[in-house]
């Protein structure tokens, strides 16, 4: 079905190709999931637990910065080298608020959301998403700030954006649910 | 039981980063002590300390600073904009506190001395400041010194003999030795009137709200 929609395709490209992604894709699902004996929705748990784990580790990293944010060890020598320029710089504050801090809350955020839709919340996925997205837009933003604003880079927040495009990555590989995929 | 598992793994991890978090934070919140009075710039009469605006100011800001350490670069400039803004009713102090992680950074300390037995200190002061991205990462950062010295007007016999003399070697190890008695552990470390700030306190309006409640306090305690 999938295949003959590709190769007899009446509507626009741009669809065509959006549709035979999402088909291939559920394909390959499908085939890897029945190859490795599994379910679709256990597929889709096993997904969402290692990005609750993943997120771990960026809670872990963004409250580190906190707390040195908090100690105002990123405004010093002796305390994190290399990171001051970025730590210590105005980007690193919104609101008066550290950025590091917001991340954190956002691991936390994706944690949360993520567990409970590995334990099949299907609400919390579509929250798991928004969060992970506007994480994404934020991390470009940071990347962009640090090559381009501040010329420098701290290797703790370069670990933070890993972490984020690794947590995208997990859930763009997520397959739909069964119940929209079938509509 | 399984209904309630995801709330338990979400509220074990929240505690288990506060607890952290909170641990961490104790063990790095810096535990400076306050100047003893014996060891106040007024109190020491060998001229060793280096004082910059008003010597008979009523608030003090006193810096331990380590001549290669960026952030302390940024202070200075600061520093200046402040003795500017608040002219006569401030004085800033410097100690040297060069950590052992920067590798010229002591030899760039005795530099500033050496300068300071012929009037200059400030002016090398400035100029390492200003010219920290070049003799830091020099291999020889020495030879920078010197063409420092001679840009500045010193003599260089009077400077070379100092920079090579224990008693310019003797006043950082005195400075920093003092910094290590008040726990002092990163640069640049800053006190008001001998108390050592807040993180709280260390950005441009908090310095400024700690320089205005000295200035308060002393014009109350005055009157």
């Amino acid at each position: 079905m999938i295949s003959l929609l590709c190769a007899n395709d009446e509507t626009d490209a741009h669809q065509a190709l959006v549709i035979c992604s999402f088909g291939l894709y559920s394909s390959f699902v499908t085939r890897a999931s029945s190859f490795l004996s599994m379910s679709i929705s256990r597929f889709r748990a096993i997904l969402y637990t290692a990005v609750a784990i993943v997120a771990v580790a960026g809670l872990a990293d963004a409250t580190y910065l906190t707390v040195q944010a908090l100690t105002g060890e990123t405004l010093t020598c002796g305390g994190s080298p290399d990171c001051f320029r970025v730590l210590g710089s105005s980007y690193a504050k919104l609101g008066g608020m550290p950025v590091a801090m917001l991340g954190a809350l956002a691991y936390f955020a994706v944690f949360t959301f993520a567990t409970f839709a590995a334990f099949g919340y299907s609400r919390a996925s579509r929250f798991l998403a928004l969060t992970v997205g506007a994480m994404f837009l934020m991390t470009l933003w940071l990347l962009y700030g640090q090559a381009y604003l501040l010329h420098a880079y701290c290797r703790y927040c370069l670990f933070s954006a890993a972490i984020t495009f690794l947590i995208a990555g997990l859930l763009i590989a997520v397959p739909p649910s069964q119940r929209r995929s079938g509509a | 039981m399984k209904r309630y598992l995801p709330f338990i793994i979400v509220v074990v991890v929240a505690l288990a980063t506060f607890g952290s978090a909170t641990m961490l934070y104790r063990a790095k919140r810096p535990q400076v002590k306050n100047i003893p009075e014996s060891q106040s710039v007024s109190a020491r009469s060998d001229a060793s300390a280096h004082i910059r605006g008003n010597p008979e100011a009523p608030v003090t800001l006193e810096e331990f600073g380590d001549f290669q350490c960026p952030p302390c670069g940024q202070f200075a400039g600061f520093a200046e904009e402040l003795l500017r803004e608040y002219d006569s009713r401030l004085r800033v102090v410097f100690r040297n506190f060069p950590l052992a992680a920067h590798e010229h950074a002591r030899e760039a300390a005795v530099a500033a001395e050496a300068a300071g037995f012929q009037g200059k200190f400030w002016e090398m002061h400035d100029t390492l400041y200003r010219e920290q991205s070049a003799w830091s990462k020099a291999p020889n950062a020495r030879e920078l010194f010197e063409s420092y010295a001679g840009t500045l007007g010193l003599n260089m016999d009077q400077f070379n003999k100092d920079m090579d003399s224990e008693k310019a070697r003797e006043r950082v190890d005195s400075d920093h030795a003092l910094g290590d008695s008040l726990g002092i552990k990163v640069t640049p470390t800053l006190f008001i009137n001998k108390r050592p700030l807040e993180s709280q306190e260390k950005n441009p309006e908090g310095l400024r709200a700690a320089i205005n409640a000295a200035l308060e306090e002393k014009s109350k305690s005055g009157a």
